[in-house]
């Protein structure tokens, strides 16, 4: 399998091909979206074990005396709340309020913040952060030092556990530990985005490999599944998280987005502030909402949405849910409609279809 | 892989015709792509298609895609168990998830479609 000249690809490449992967272009990299199907993937991370190669994502180093700020700065939620060793998920805002990306800042120590960022946002990211630089602090665009793999599932732990000396049941969700995986360096985090229990490792791309392949020999007796986008999309759709270019994007405020949660907006000034503060004084006008279809379709993203025939919103992801057997979505509606328990219709290739909008997370694991 | 009496599309539809009668299908090639289908939309016996337009659709997990008709004609039959089990077409693409029959209207259309070889050859390269 040959992949246009054009495309970035992963340490992982040829083993994707090797594995007979349908590879596609997702934000100019050449990635697996699926190996053995989508279905079978996504039970696989539901049930038991799964692993993701996640390389193609971004990450940027913050240090120096003033990292702290820097970081805060620049981001919506409150870095000075952040223990070392614990991360959490936040917004990198315009000062018009949208989104430049959506990320996972972890803190390494006092003086150095790691920044976890979308593939295709990188670049624009590291630009961003850098312009905004009036501190003591350095930024790197980190990306070619790290590969990036994601273990996912309930018997995420029992397989990863096998490759590290570092006790994992001793890492709380949302915190990380620099150690060891497979004799080899790595940032263990407790985090993931598939709405089930796991751990996302940060590797040097040369050990990507041998590592890759350990974890499926780790996972083989839980029957361990590689798997790709196509699978990550649905298991995260499903978990309610915001996929960028969707659910979120530079015309998209986080308090838009359903993502007040991640904005501290008494932690002091952070690009993006203002434009919230008066977004929340004037009141908003649309929000992120799911649904659920109730007529025959998949409402998918771009679609309309429409109320009593009158264009609403419009559908920001879409697809069937293979945990709960429905067809799920998320859709931007006026903010008077975007409760749960409100009829819209979908305008799948020019007819209405009749959908309802629902509570989310779609999917909640149990504890 | 292909059977060699079927007569292929660029489009990744098959059909087999047996005097004026055809069965079409989509390719092994063409569900592979898809992946997991889950459902599948077809036209109402007595309506009429026309070689290269949209015959009716297939979705997967990931997306839509329409199927275009091999041939023109009149559809005589449709293939009722994909409404429920549309995962079938993952299975059996060539054989039991046939999707319709069709009374063809100018038989000979199937000279302007590829043989088993020649789409072996199509897909090989498409790759």
């Amino acid at each position: 399998m040959q992949s246009a000249p054009s495309l970035r690809t992963t340490p992982l490449h040829s083993v994707h091909c090797g594995l007979s992967a349908k590879m596609v272009d997702f934000g100019g990299w050449d990635m697996p979206v699926q190996y053995s199907g989508i279905l079978e993937e996504h039970h696989a991370v539901r049930r038991a074990v799964g692993v993701f190669d996640v390389s193609h994502m971004g990450e940027i180093e913050i240090r120096g005396p003033e990292a702290a700020q820097l970081t805060d700065f620049v981001t919506t939620n409150h870095v000075a709340r952040l223990k070392t060793g614990q991360a959490h998920y936040s917004g990198l805002l315009y000062e018009t309020g949208g989104f430049v990306d959506d990320i996972l800042v972890h803190k390494v120590a006092d003086d150095h913040y790691f920044l976890c960022v979308n593939a295709s946002n990188q670049d624009k990211d590291f630009e961003h952060i850098r312009s905004a630089n009036r501190f003591d602090a350095e930024v790197e665009n980190a990306g070619p030092r790290y590969s990036q793999l994601a273990i996912q599932g309930p018997k995420a732990l029992a397989t990863l556990q096998k490759l590290t000396p570092v006790d994992l049941s001793a890492i709380r969700y949302y915190w990380f530990t620099d150690g060891e995986v497979a004799g080899t360096p790595a940032r263990i985090a407790h985090t993931g985005y598939t709405g089930e229990d796991g751990y996302e490792i940060y590797v040097p791309p040369a050990e990507a490999e041998r590592i890759w392949n350990l974890v499926l020999d780790a996972g083989a007796e839980f029957g361990i599944k590689p798997c790709g986008l196509g699978a990550r999309n649905t298991l995260r759709l499903e978990a309610k998280m915001a996929l960028y270019g969707h659910e979120i994007d530079a015309s998209i405020s986080p308090l838009e987005a359903d993502l007040g949660w991640i904005v501290k907006l008494d932690k002091g000034d952070f690009i993006g502030r203002g434009a919230l503060v008066r977004q929340k004084e004037k009141g908003l006008t649309r929000r992120l909402i799911g649904f659920e279809m109730r007529g025959r379709g998949i409402g998918r993203d771009g679609y309309e949405v429409s109320i009593d025939g009158v264009p609403a919103g419009w559908v920001t992801s879409g697809s069937p849910s293979p945990t709960l057997c429905k067809n799920i979505g998320l859709c931007y509606l006026p903010i008077a409609h975007a409760q749960p328990g409100q009829a819209i219709q979908i305008l799948i290739r020019n007819q209405p279809v009749d959908a309802v909008t629902v509570e989310t997370p779609f999917y909640k694991r149990a504890k | 892989m292909y059977p060699e009496n079927f007569r292929y599309t660029k489009e990744h539809e098959w059909v087999l015709a047996e005097g004026d009668s055809a069965t079409v299908g989509i390719t092994d090639h063409a569900q592979e792509e898809l992946g997991d289908i889950v459902y599948v939309d077809l036209p109402k016996v007595g309506s009429r298609v026309e070689q290269g337009k949209s015959l009716g659709s297939v979705e997967s997990v990931k997306a839509v895609s329409d199927i275009y008709s091999p041939v023109s004609g009149e559809v005589t039959e449709v293939n009722s168990t994909l409404a429920d089990s549309p995962e079938k077409l993952n299975e059996d693409p060539h054989g039991a998830a046939w999707l319709v029959k069709i009374r063809l209207s100018a038989t000979g259309e199937l000279q302007n479609l590829m043989t088993a070889s020649d789409y072996q050859t199509y897909v090989g390269a498409e790759k």
